[in-house]
């Protein structure tokens, strides 16, 4: 796994070659592969022990292959533009280590899945973005707006804090086997987008978000199948937020 | 400022909103059907494999002697009806997953009514119409029937 013969000097990090299996398509085509076509596409590299995904990535990207295309802006896990799935999981490839994967081994990135695909690691988050903004993700009130802000207890306050902290990934609705399937489902993460604001203190559209995610593709169709909970890189219990918003609907109280 | 264009590249089928909580009441009749099913068929096992002789005692007079009890009789036919439904709802779940052609789609959620319909409506004939001790065609008593056919006929 570690080249380095001899114990690494102190400070000093290690290095490894590590193979990257690439699931890449070019809608345009290319030389060898046809226009559309899906294949996988290998790359080995030097990394050190602190380089993520993310920089294998930029290292074939800007000095081996410069056609590679994937998203990233941020390249610290804040912005969620670069979900895709490594080894057969979704995760940020800025916040994925080399060598928590098992180097010795190719690494296999692929685009997250049930969305389609633009050009190699990148997809069409449309159909993504359409349910979040279904589901209404703004403040909702009525009467006058208050001079001052408007205010809220600890306890209020963390009644929904879990699910502020989504970033839009899109891992955990692209890890979900009734979204692969079914194509009508919201999703995961236009339900934790309305779990935010159901159980704000503050918002009063609750009923009409309630109301839209008590439809045929709303929160009936998980089936608890806790995939995307385990791929959310935020840590949210995202099936935990769609059972609350269940309970909700079935007792018909917040 | 305009808001941006919105686009739906796939559109979603609206049907739960016709039926407003159709998929509610789905989703809690799964929860407790199961629940109770599972009790259910774990005490109709019991009855039959664990306790008496097991599974060597299970003949026609068997099931007679149990069916003469108007408790197994309930018993046996919402064992029936709530399997064939949570199962035949299960079902449903799966072929709107995925069956994503409409006319395939009905297609298979008729067949699949009709087969709920039809295995119920048989089950229950059988539980109700249930003859302990049937005769022959000379007018004798059909061999393995239970011991007190002999005193009733
Ligand atoms: S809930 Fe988690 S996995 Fe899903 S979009 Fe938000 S941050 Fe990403
Ligand atoms: S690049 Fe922004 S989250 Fe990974």
């Amino acid at each position: 796994m570690t080249a380095t013969a001899e114990a690494p000097a102190a400070g000093e990090v290690a290095s490894f070659e590590v193979t990257l299996r690439i699931r890449r398509m070019n809608p345009e085509g290319t030389s060898e592969h046809g226009a559309g076509e899906e294949y996988w596409e290998e790359h080995t590299i030097q990394a050190h022990a602190t380089d993520r995904v993310l920089d294998a990535l930029h290292k074939i990207k800007w000095d081996i292959d410069g056609s590679l295309a994937f998203r990233r802006s941020c390249a610290h896990g804040v912005c969620g533009s670069d979900a895709m799935r490594i080894n057969a999981r979704n995760r940020l490839a800025c916040k994925t280590l080399l060598k928590d994967l098992n180097p010795a081994k190719p690494i296999m990135v692929e685009p997250i899945k049930g969305l389609p695909v633009e050009k190699d690691l990148i997809v069409d988050m449309e159909p993504f973005f359409a349910s979040y903004r279904e589901i209404m993700p703004f403040l909702m009130t009525s009467g006058p707006t208050p001079e001052r802000e408007r205010l809220q207890t600890p306890e209020e306050r963390q009644r929904f804090d879990d699910t502020t902290k989504c970033i839009l990934c899109a891992a955990c609705t692209t890890s979900c086997p009734v979204f692969w399937t079914d194509g009508q489902y919201f999703g995961p993460q236009a339900i934790v987008g309305a779990h935010r604001f159901i159980f704000d203190s503050r918002d009063e559209g609750q009923w009409d978000r309630l109301e839209i995610l008590n439809d045929k593709a709303g929160v009936w169709k998980c089936r608890t199948a806790f995939n995307c909970t385990e791929a959310c890189p935020r840590g949210i219990e995202v099936t935990k937020a769609i059972s609350e918003v269940k309970k909700v609907l079935n007792t018909g109280e917040i | 400022m305009t808001a941006p264009e919105l686009s739906t590249p796939r559109e979603r089928i609206r049907s739960g909103r016709m039926r407003r909580n159709a998929e509610r009441w789905s989703w809690l009749f799964m929860r407790f059907s199961g629940a109770l099913l599972l009790v259910l068929i774990f005490t109709h096992l019991f009855v039959n494999l664990m306790t008496g002789d097991g599974v060597q005692q299970i003949d026609f007079a068997f099931v007679a002697g149990k069916w003469a009890s108007p408790l197994w009789k309930v018993w046996d036919l919402l064992m029936l009806v709530l399997a064939m439904i949570h199962g035949g709802n299960g079902m449903r779940l799966l072929i709107n997953d995925y069956a994503h052609r409409p006319r395939v789609r009905t297609f298979l959620l008729w067949l699949l009514g009709i087969a709920v319909v039809v295995v119920i409506v048989l089950g229950s004939l059988v539980i109700f119409t249930f003859d302990p001790c049937p005769l022959d065609a000379s007018g004798d008593l059909l061999s393995g029937v239970p011991d007190f056919c002999k005193d009733v006929r």
